[in-house]
């Protein structure tokens, strides 16, 4: 043990007798185990906040999708473009995936852009005709009031709840509760106020991002009896119709390992339903997470090797500077030989050079790594002062850039140690060796 | 009386592909304990690469060269390592001190290389301290190379070859590199030594160097040209 430190020693002597050789030397190191551990954390921030959206949707969950199929350019040829395009879930298939084993609670949706308007204030927001069980399941909290109850929807009831944003546009300061507003043609009695909660992001491809701050929460029972399943779409000269019964199905399954099956009875069954075109989706949030985690895994390999790489370069610089280390020092080589230092104790001492500077640059890049999410905090405040000042929603790459935080992988700390290690042992064998190999007449002779 | 050294024979060949220099042609000298010999002869006619040999730097192409009663020929790269370590003090020309290191530090490095690598223990400083004393250096144990004159360095190198207590010192133009006052005082450390009992074999080629040694040996061509003991 003491020896080992007795040869630490020596090393460090030699080192600092070039200190900022031996800094220049060591940098290459510190950024390849800084960026090692960087582009780890932010590697790792970046699938938990996948993986974060995905469970938010719920592990246990189902959702099946309406989706609008691609228009068929055949049939659109010779008729007006008043046709009715009606696609996506119909009433009958709440019941039928109903009706399966494994599933505890379904909650429908159908969803529409209208202008909500009171007195003088109008706003565009999006209907949400839905049913209790929609509050617990996107984890809103009621500011006032109720929800949308199972009696509103079994009486038809025309009530809503606001989005505590709608209730500022519309109301301002005022109570919105047992007032009315109009939504379209209707007219609806507020009966509840939940609180603003962050937007969701779009996952899977099928489902969009959700921005809850607009919504106003019907009973679906009144929405499909009131404003119907027609939609008119009015673009410049033409318009479209569209009918839709039912935009979203969630439905709660009993338990996770329930929820493959449960989703392949899903969709056997919307198969058999809607043999004509494909107009909805099934959306597996667990599947979702699986894929999550693979690509964490992948994210994991591709990012830890780019920094790999620039530990390896360190690598080279280190062989490089040793390489003429050893020709500089041949003399001492010499010295150390006659005097009675074996060929091993000469490896040894040049091997533990290279492995204090590495293992040194090492741990300063730990050091650095660790305050990785600082700095990536200054890189995200800039990137939002500089670049995304204005733009309102920065889509959906830059909303992933900005609320992202590096997650510090802590078992990516030994491994970047140890991998520093590993390089100057790798990169310090060969100058090692190739001062241990000289031959000492030769190596004394040298000036 | 006891052999320090002994060569029999002794024969190094250089293959340099083309050809074979032959550097000893068969070499035979006997070093009794408490020997003090100066070696000399024209350049090119053998005197380093015997020098070498007897230091265990190298090892003979022919013969048989026996150190302390050991028969050093056939050892291993290993085994000459801890023969150069155990019984062997070099002093070289242009001394070979390790620049970073101080005084005792430097006396120190045959330390390090002791077989088995022992920690350098306070006893074993106080050691480094005493020889440094007894080669004159008491005061600058803490001081670097660079701020010594070329015959306090050379005395760093006699305390560092002296301090594993070798079998034999051997010695390659010590003092030619020195101005004459200390080229005596070094001489005169060799005296003492040699008084104390040291073996010392020293390499040179001036006569008046030479004649301190208690015998001299003539190399030419490889072999050993002549023998002769001042004054005489
Ligand atoms: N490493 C070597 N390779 C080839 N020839 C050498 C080598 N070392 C010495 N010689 C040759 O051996 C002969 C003796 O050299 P050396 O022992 O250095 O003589 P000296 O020290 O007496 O001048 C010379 O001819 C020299 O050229
Ligand atoms: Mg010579």
């Amino acid at each position: 043990m003491s020896r080992i430190l007795r040869i630490v020693q020596l090393a460090m002597k030699s080192l600092l007798l070039h200190k900022l050789r031996s800094g220049l030397t060591m940098l290459g190191i510190v950024f390849g185990v800084f960026s090692v551990i960087a582009m780890l954390a932010i590697g790792e921030g970046a699938s938990a906040q996948a993986e974060k959206q995905v469970l938010e949707l719920g592990a246990t969950n189902v959702i099946a999708v309406s989706i609008k199929p691609p228009v068929e350019s055949s049939s659109g040829g010779a008729s007006r473009q008043s046709r009715v395009l009606a696609y996506g879930l119909k009433r009958t298939d709440i019941e039928l995936v109903e009706n399966l084993d494994t599933v505890t609670s379904i909650v429908p949706i159908r969803e529409l852009p209208e202008e909500a308007r009171h007195g003088r204030n109008r706003l565009n927001v999006r209907i949400v005709g839905s049913t209790a069980g929609y509050l617990p399941l996107n984890r809103l909290k009621l500011r006032s009031g109720t929800f949308v109850t199972e009696q509103h929807n079994e009486r038809y009831e025309n009530v809503c709840v606001l989005a505590e944003n709608v209730a500022l546009e519309l109301f301002g300061f005022e109570d919105p509760i047992g007032k009315s507003i109009t939504l379209g043609i209707h007219a609806f009695e507020v009966v509840g106020v939940v609180e603003t909660r962050v937007a969701s992001a779009a996952v899977g491809g099928s489902l969009s991002g959700q921005d809850f701050r607009n919504d106003v929460y019907v009973p679906i029972e009144t929405f499909w009896l009131r404003i119907g399943d027609t939609v008119v779409q009015r673009a410049t000269g033409s318009f479209s119709v569209e009918e839709v019964e039912v935009s979203q199905i969630t439905l709660s399954v009993v338990d996770e390992k329930s929820v493959v099956p449960t989703a392949e009875a899903v969709r056997e069954t919307l198969q058999e339903t809607h043999r004509r075109q494909r107009d909805y989706d099934v959306v597996v949030p667990l599947e979702l997470l699986e894929q999550a985690k693979q690509i964490r895994t992948i994210f994991n390999v591709v990012l830890g090797s780019i920094a790999a790489i620039s530990l390896v370069v360190g690598g080279i610089g280190i062989m490089n500077i040793m390489l003429a280390t050893v020709t500089e020092r041949t003399r001492e080589i010499g010295i150390r030989r006659a005097l009675g230092a074996k060929q091993s104790d000469v490896t040894s001492q040049f091997l533990t050079e290279t492995i204090v500077l590495s293992g040194t640059g090492g741990v300063i890049g730990i050091l650095l790594g660790l305050a990785t999410p600082l700095a990536f905090g200054l890189v995200q405040w800039f990137v939002r002062t500089q670049f995304l000042e204005g733009a309102a929603v920065g889509g959906e790459m830059a909303s992933m850039f900005t609320e992202m935080t590096p997650r510090i992988a802590w078992w990516s700390l030994p491994l970047a140690f140890g991998f520093s290690v590993a390089i100057g042992v790798v990169f310090g064998i060969y100058p090692a060796r190739a001062a241990a190999r000289l031959d000492p007449i030769e190596a004394l002779r040298h000036e | 009386m006891r052999l320090a050294a002994e060569l029999v024979d002794l024969v190094k060949d250089y293959d340099l592909g083309t050809f074979v220099v032959h550097a000893l042609r068969g070499v035979t000298l006997r070093f009794p304990a408490g020997d003090y010999v100066a070696i000399m002869g024209t350049s090119g006619s053998g005197k380093s690469t015997l020098l070498n040999l007897l230091g265990a730097l190298d090892r003979p192409s022919g013969g048989t060269y026996v150190l302390g009663g050991e028969d050093v020929s056939t050892l291993d790269d290993d085994e000459l390592s801890r023969i150069r370590n155990q019984m062997i003090g070099f002093v070289f020309q242009s001394y070979n001190l390790i620049a970073q290191y101080t005084v005792l530090e430097n006396i120190e490095v045959p330390l390090l290389y002791r077989p088995g690598h022992p920690p350098i223990t306070s006893a074993d400083r106080e050691r480094c301290a005493e020889v440094a004393r007894r080669v004159g250096l008491g005061e600058r144990l803490d001081h670097r190379p660079f701020q010594l004159s070329g015959g306090q360095q050379q005395r760093v190198a006699i305390a560092r070859a002296l301090v594993n207590d070798p079998e034999i010192l051997l010695a390659d133009e010590p003092t030619g590199n020195l101005d004459s006052a200390t080229e005596q005082e070094i001489l005169a450390l060799f005296d003492e030594l040699n008084g104390e009992g040291r073996t010392i074999v020293m390499v040179t080629h001036e006569p008046e160097v030479a004649r301190r040694a208690k015998r001299q040996i003539y190399m030419r061509d490889g072999v050993v040209a002549g023998e002769g003991v001042f004054p005489g």
